[in-house]
């Protein structure tokens, strides 16, 4: 197909034709078209369809306003719905589709929607489809759902990449139109550090698409030569493609770049940039607005300043026979500026001399216009201009309110901006290209000033031209349906319904009618409906009020939002000092919080991972195994108070922790709830080391560095955490002491000279340096050993080396969690947050003689029941069952109900020490009730099964075997 | 938000953790508090529409705890200091 | 009355009859009962008043316009999906009340009951769910734990390849879902005022009447208005309206963003939520994706959040679904939470006779509305509890009876 519409002159290189493919047939257009002016060019008018209605949709504007031209861009993981045909800078081979039909676009079959218009008016779904009840699930609302939506998802994963940016300025000016480009040239000449971002691909705003004459050349050209001079300067950073889509606090701002489609692919598509800016100037522009009448909806009737910009800058011609309606000045100069191009203008309506467009027709696309005489008019085009609406909208993102100006007949920006920000040219509400681009150097001069650098207005010569834009929105006299939202089809009627029903408030209307809701957000519908709502309560525009413009500005995708932090990126790992090492000998990985750890190690011959786990146990507690535990948190504690520091931090005493001894340690929070456990080693009168659980790692040290700092300045104590700093290795089972003797220099490790809870610095293997402490999370004969991380790599593969004679296993934190349910330490499963002292059997430890965080609290009567729950250890009565963790307790023959529930079983595993399941858990007056046959009832996992209550500790009650 | 930290200038919020009412760092403290005074510190709060002054940790950054005292209407920060200033600390 | 006949009958003569849906009446200067703010809270109680005890001399107070809270500006999801004996049989008849909703108030808010699924990634998260699971059905409700080649069937475009947390399998609630959330506020204004209750606007209250200990009405920017009964139900901004009453709360207020993106196409089917981040979604009758996360985590009494939240956000979504990422945020938006210290909320009388409180509801207090509503009206009528929102006491604290559901303790913004 030729480019039967195209017509002289514009911005376009008529040089690099493109082709591209639409709604399959493969079409053409030029380097600087976007894809709406290569589809007009085209003479393509019908290019989707509304929402509700299916009415037949053209493109109406030529900016990011767009409400109708939606189209999907490629298909598979790049299928991009929704995408503004006016906004897609056009690149060879690009496919689209239109959007939102069933069957071709000219025969919808969904425009039988169109003729129940009377039936499914504004708030229609909120007043039936209730009756009968079962019918709103089967099929009232799965028909709802499938008309939903415009564009699909195509389901599968976006492969392209995205990033993101951080930028800082002194200034961020926001729009190169006329009045963005003088404000940057006089900020830039003053030498502010200025960032100018812009969303269209071609900087210089309504210059490229009015015929302005600017120091006696076209704007556009004087926009090139700005825009040469500002590319040339070390402080300016002048971003095309480049849309600030919100406003944060203190100066923070969102933008969003877009890569030139067919640019270098191995770029990100898109990158969302952070913008730190001193000061910022708004010069996003206006937006035009249409006018009310009958079937004002039909494709070809479009913004007067979109007929000039396709026109003057795509050199297209949106029509052959062209009607003008206007109520301002720009109705004249867009006949003026199509009859410079040899098109017909048939009839130059303007609204202010009461002239108007009584109704229209032409199925796909606009054929005629009937005049108030009903005469007719045949065009193929018509132009239409209500006034234009300031871009409020990023003045508004900080909750700044929009106020009225009858003047311009527009919202302009309110008294309550963003910190930081000025509005200035038409954003503000001036229009006239002389004031805009005073405006602009203006507020930049003064804002240079205010930095303290010296500021030169130079403005340029040229002229304004008039606007005189009158209060004149709605010319329906006649009966037909006159459209106010153009996506989601919400005309005057529904506005009168709800008005009828009291939806008058701002907000009401809105949500009542869904006017603005579409992906326009009612750019160009909004003031529209206040003023057929404010007509209809006989009130003024200001009166009725205006919603408030929330970001962003305009869409931007989500892969741009998440960036770089998706997949295996979306949260950093964190590996342990030995990784290398397992990762060589056979482990099998789980992610632990951010920890990468491993879960058990697999030998040749094992076929499930219980096979591995059991030996790891089995194995472990016959002779001796090696865990690298380097993630729990280690908090090094130094000073003279450190030991009342600790006092104050554990429910348990601290005070008296002889040097070279370890605690247990219970830490509570404030609200007396168990928060987190561990063992801490005192190595001198001043110097502790903290051991935390891997979990709340992060969190104690920051609740130390508060009690520290903010609670107990006084108290001389020094904190760091030392987590990565130590490899730390559990070394467990009857043979760790003879394994470790090898291991350690010059240390005896008998019982008597290195007992249960004994610790010390010594050096390993000749000379490293070393801790050890004799502690056991297993039950049994145990010690943890740490290295400087750097190290751990080394220590583990040397211990599992000298190992080699004892049989000495790898273990991973599966047979870790079997061994510890084995003997009855409370873990994450229990302790989580919710779970006293008390449940836990350890109400005694809480001090009462000292004050420590969440002392006083856990002492509050609902706190420390006697009927409470208690940690208790389950073994099924049928040593073949299997346990399942989160089962509930009820008493044998009573009702599964709430009101019977006698607690829950927190963990399970199979033990291969005892050869049957155990599980800990907690239970109602659990201490009372060993030896009892409850219900472990499970209906959503694993059913019920009945299990008998003993001791937590299923394994060396007396602690025989740590102690040995 | 950016958090101007009085030692180290400028700064994203998103570098802090937030902790809340500047009160909690008025903790009481020995044996004979009673429940009723550390209910009323730890559970309630006058949640200030307004000036409100709060506790910040630098916790990517320098660990400073910090009392900011920001608008939480407009979000606007009028102030920000070291929770416990060493001025008393440096002359001993 | 609403029906499709009046519809039809409407639409074939112009739509002209249709009637304001609750009147706008000037305040009286005595009624039965006050209540403060007309969300949707608010309006159920003044609505189950009048239905269930019979008391119709009531002013619903709304400072601005009817619903313009967090009923107008939440994520709209209804689930009954909790753990705790004091939360989860109030959030079961909260469901309950949603089922028959819009026949009882004869407006239709697209209750859609199409599933609300919870992620897992470890076994302890499994193991969590589980409890959860069994305590839902312990009291009645509905509740699967599916493993992931069961959650591959509901939502294959899920990434269970390539997952920083892999996808295990997930807890779902069948009965749960998502309604119209502004149709809620509307229907229950509709039916109250069919009842007689008078829905006052842009009346805001500026102070308590206390006589004696007693709280005897409200002072508004629409004159002093008098009543035996003044229940605040103003949460978000609960701690400005009960220091006026000298009282000081257990909450924060804290701001909660969510998103919607441009319609689409309908892919997603209920609610999912990602459980090793902070990202849940639904795709509304209109097709937008309608998502969220975690608070902002500091004070705040403006409704708009900043970057970071809506960063982690869609770095939450794509890292579940990556099939999202050329769907474009349309609108973000920013709503006050009342944050309490164990993150449950409070229905209780206060020191003040004659005044009530409703509040504390943290960022799920959309699906509560029906429950809130029905267990407030009782409270106020009777002067007792109802039975399933007798833990939600102001001092409950104070005996260390926290219903905390995630196990924070006093920290509001980890809720």
């Amino acid at each position: 197909m030729t480019q039967s519409e195209r017509i002289a002159g514009g911005l376009i290189n008529r040089s690099q034709k493109l082709t591209f493919t639409w709604n399959g047939t493969s079409l053409s257009g030029f380097e600087g078209d976007t894809l709406a002016s290569a589809l007009l060019a085209n003479g393509q008018h019908l290019v989707g369809r509304s929402f509700k209605y299916h009415r037949p949709r053209g493109i109406f504007s030529a900016g990011s306003e767009e409400p109708n031209a939606l189209v999907t861009l490629g298909s598979g993981a790049a299928q991009e719905p929704n995408t503004r045909a006016t906004m897609v800078e056009l690149a060879d081979q690009i496919t689209a589709q239109s959007q939102n039909h069933r069957g071709p676009l000219g025969w919808d079959l969904m425009t039988v929607n169109d003729l129940l218009s009377s039936f499914i008016g504004a708030g229609f779904y909120y007043k039936t489809f209730m009756w009968p009840r079962s019918f709103w699930e089967k099929v009232y609302e799965p028909v709802i759902r499938a008309s939903a939506g415009l564009g699909s998802l195509s389901g599968i994963a976006d492969d392209s990449s995205y990033d993101h940016g951080f930028l800082h300025c002194d200034l961020l000016i926001i729009g190169a139109g006329p009045a963005g480009l003088m404000a940057a040239l006089t900020a830039a000449r003053a030498g502010l550090q200025v960032i100018v971002a812009d969303e269209d691909f071609l900087p210089g705003g309504r210059l490229n698409a009015e015929m302005y004459q600017i120091d006696a050349m076209p704007g556009a050209a004087w926009a090139a030569e700005q825009v040469a001079e500002l590319a040339q300067m070390d402080n300016v950073r002048l971003m095309s493609r480049t849309t600030v889509y919100g406003a944060f606090d203190h100066g923070i701002y969102g933008a969003l770049e877009v890569a030139q489609p067919g640019s270098d692919s191995t770029k990100p598509r898109q990158i969302v940039w952070r913008i730190y800016t001193k000061r910022t100037i708004l010069a996003s522009g206006a937006t035009e607005r249409s006018m009310i009448f009958a079937n004002n909806d039909r494709p070809g009737i479009m913004q007067a300043g979109a007929v000039r910009s396709y026109v003057n800058r795509y050199g297209v011609g949106p029509g052959r026979h062209v009607a003008v309606l206007t109520n301002n000045d720009d109705g004249l100069r867009t006949a003026e500026d199509l009859r410079a191009k040899g098109i017909t203008v048939t009839a130059v309506l303007d609204a202010r001399k009461g002239e108007a467009v009584k109704n229209t027709f032409g199925r796909r696309r606009v054929s005629g216009i009937i005049l108030q005489d009903d005469t007719s008019l045949a065009v193929d085009c018509l132009a239409v201009s209500g006034g234009w609406s300031p871009n409020v909208h990023l003045s508004s993102h900080q909750r700044g309110r929009p106020v009225w100006d009858g003047d311009i007949a527009g919202f302009i920006p309110g008294a309550d901006q963003s910190p930081g920000m000025v509005v200035c040219g038409a954003a503000k509400g001036v229009f006239g290209l002389a004031a805009v681009l005073e405006s602009g150097a203006r507020v930049a001069g003064d804002i240079a000033t205010d930095l303290g650098c010296h500021a030169k207005i130079d403005l340029p010569d040229t002229s304004n031209e008039a606007v005189g834009t009158a209060p004149i929105f709605d010319l329906a006299a006649s009966k037909g349906r006159a459209w106010v939202d153009l996506q989601n089809d919400v005309t005057t009627k529904d506005i009168a319904i709800a008005q009828a029903e009291g939806f008058t408030a701002a907000e009401h209307m809105k949500r009542y009618t869904t006017l603005g809701m579409a992906t326009d957000q009612g750019k160009t519908a909004n003031v529209l409906g206040l003023a057929v709502m404010a007509n209809l309560q006989n009130q003024t525009i200001a009166e009725t009020g205006t919603t408030i413009f929330r970001p962003p500005y305009t869409p931007v995708s989500i892969g741009a939002l998440a960036g770089r932090a998706r997949g295996q990126n979306f949260r950093p790992k964190r590996l342990t000092p030995s990784h290398q090492w397992a990762r060589e000998n056979g482990a099998d990985f789980v992610e632990v919080g951010t920890w990468i750890r491993p879960q058990w190690y697999k030998r040749p011959g094992e076929k499930g991972w219980r096979d591995s786990v059991d030996r790891e146990v089995r194995m472990t507690r016959a002779s001796v195994g090696i865990c690298d535990v380097t993630t729990l948190g280690k908090i090094d504690i130094q000073g003279r108070n450190a030991a009342e520091f600790l006092n104050r931090i554990y429910a348990n005493p601290f005070l008296k922790v002889p040097v070279g001894k370890v605690r247990y340690g219970l830490m509570l929070r404030e609200d007396g709830v168990a928060y987190d456990d561990g063992t801490t080693a005192r190595l001198s009168e001043t110097h502790f080391i903290m051991t935390t659980t891997t979990a709340n790692a992060v969190t104690v040290f920051r609740n130390l560095e508060f009690a520290r700092q903010c609670l107990w300045p006084d108290l001389d104590v020094h904190l760091n955490s030392v987590t990565d700093a130590w490899a730390q290795f559990a070394v467990a089972g009857p043979n760790a002491r003879a394994l470790l003797s090898k291991v350690v220099d010059d240390l005896d490790l008998s019982n008597a000279a290195f007992p249960f809870m004994a610790c010390t610095d010594c050096t390993v293997f000749g000379g490293t340096l070393a801790r050890l402490f004799r502690i056991s999370f297993s039950g049994e004969l145990a010690y943890e050993v740490a290295v400087p991380s750097r190290y751990g790599n080394a220590m583990m593969a040397a211990l599992i080396k000298v190992g080699h004679d004892f049989d000495a296993v790898p273990y991973g934190t599966e047979a870790l969690s079997v061994m510890r349910i084995e003997k009855g330490h409370a873990a994450g499963n229990e302790l989580n947050g919710q779970t006293t002292a008390h449940m836990l059997s350890m109400g005694a430890m809480v001090s009462q003689k000292k004050d420590a965080i969440g002392t006083r609290l856990s002492q509050r009567p609902e706190m420390i029941r006697d009927d409470d729950l208690r940690l208790m250890g389950f073994r099924p009565v049928d040593g073949g069952d299997t346990l399942i963790a989160g089962a509930h307790f009820l008493t044998q023959g009573a009702d599964a109900s709430m009101a019977n529930d006698q607690g829950w079983m927190s963990s399970v595993a199979y033990s291969p020490s005892l050869g049957h399941a155990v599980g800990l858990g907690f239970l109602k007056r659990g201490a009372d009730r060993i030896g009892e046959t409850i219900v472990a009832h499970s209906p959503v996992r694993g059913g019920d099964i009945l299990v008998e209550v003993c001791s937590p500790h299923h394994i060396d009650p007396k602690g025989e075997r740590q102690r040995g | 938000m950016i958090i101007n930290h009085p030692r180290l200038g400028p700064r994203d919020s998103a570098e802090f953790v937030y902790k809340g009412d500047a009160g909690l760092i008025e903790r009481p403290f020995g044996t004979d508090t009673s429940i009723e005074q550390m209910h009323d510190y730890a559970y309630l709060r006058d949640n200030t529409a307004g000036a409100h002054r709060e506790l910040w940790y630098h916790e990517q950054g320098d660990r400073s705890w910090l009392i900011v005292t920001r608008d939480t209407v407009t979000h606007e920060i009028l102030d920000v200091a070291l929770a416990r200033p060493p001025a008393d600390k440096a002359t001993s | 009355m609403h029906s499709a006949l009046r519809i039809i009958k409407e639409g074939l003569t112009g739509n002209k009859g249709w009637k304001p849906a609750w009147r706008k009446p000037d305040p009286r200067t005595q009624y039965d009962v006050i209540i403060i703010g007309g969300g949707g809270h608010g309006l159920a109680t003044a609505y189950y008043l009048a239905k269930e005890h019979g008391i119709t001399n009531i002013a619903v107070l709304e400072k601005g316009w009817l619903g313009g809270g967090n009923i107008g500006r939440n994520t709209t999801i209804i689930r009954s999906n909790y753990l705790l004996p004091g939360n989860q049989p109030f959030y079961e008849l909260s469901m309950k009340l949603w089922e028959g909703l819009e026949q009882d108030f004869n407006y239709n808010a697209m209750i859609s009951q199409r599933g609300v699924l919870n992620l897992f990634h470890s076994d302890g998260q499994r193991d969590a769910f589980v409890r959860r699971g069994n305590a839902m059905r312990l009291s009645g409700a509905d509740a699967q734990i599916l493993d992931a080649a069961a959650i591959r069937d509901i939502c294959p475009y899920l990434d269970y390849d390539n997952a920083r947390f892999p996808i295990k399998g997930g807890i779902r609630q069948p009965r749960g879902g998502t309604v119209r959330h502004d149709a809620v506020a509307w229907g229950y204004a509709r039916a109250a005022d069919r009842r007689g209750v008078d829905i006052i606007e842009n009346c805001e209250v500026t102070g308590f009447i206390m006589e004696n200990g007693h709280c005897l009405g409200v002072e508004t920017t629409r004159g002093t208005i008098r009543a035996a009964k003044t229940a605040a139900c103003v949460a978000g901004s609960s701690s400005k309206v009960m220091a006026m009453a000298g009282q000081r709360l257990p909450i924060e207020s804290h701001v909660l963003q969510a998103f919607v993106s441009e319609g689409l196409k309908p892919i997603i089917p209920g609610v999912i939520t990602f459980g090793a981040g902070h990202f849940y979604v639904s795709q509304s009758d209109k097709g937008g994706l309608v998502f969220g996360g975690d608070i902002d985590g500091y004070n705040s009494y403006a409704q708009r959040g900043n970057l970071p939240v809506l960063h982690d956000v869609c770095e939450g979504g794509m890292a579940i679904m990556p099939m999202i990422g050329r769907a474009r945020v349309l609108r973000m938006w920013g709503g006050i939470m009342d944050m309490s210290m164990d993150g449950s909320p409070f229905i209780d009388k206060t020191q003040t006779d004659g005044l009530f409180f409703n509040g504390g509801w943290c960022y799920g207090g959309f699906k509560a509305t029906p429950a809130s509503g029905f267990c407030y009206a009782h409270l106020i009528a009777t002067g007792r509890p109802h039975e399933v929102a007798q833990n939600y006491r102001l001092d409950r604290f104070l005996g260390g009876a926290a219903i905390d559901e995630k196990g924070q303790g006093a920290q509001p913004n980890l809720h």
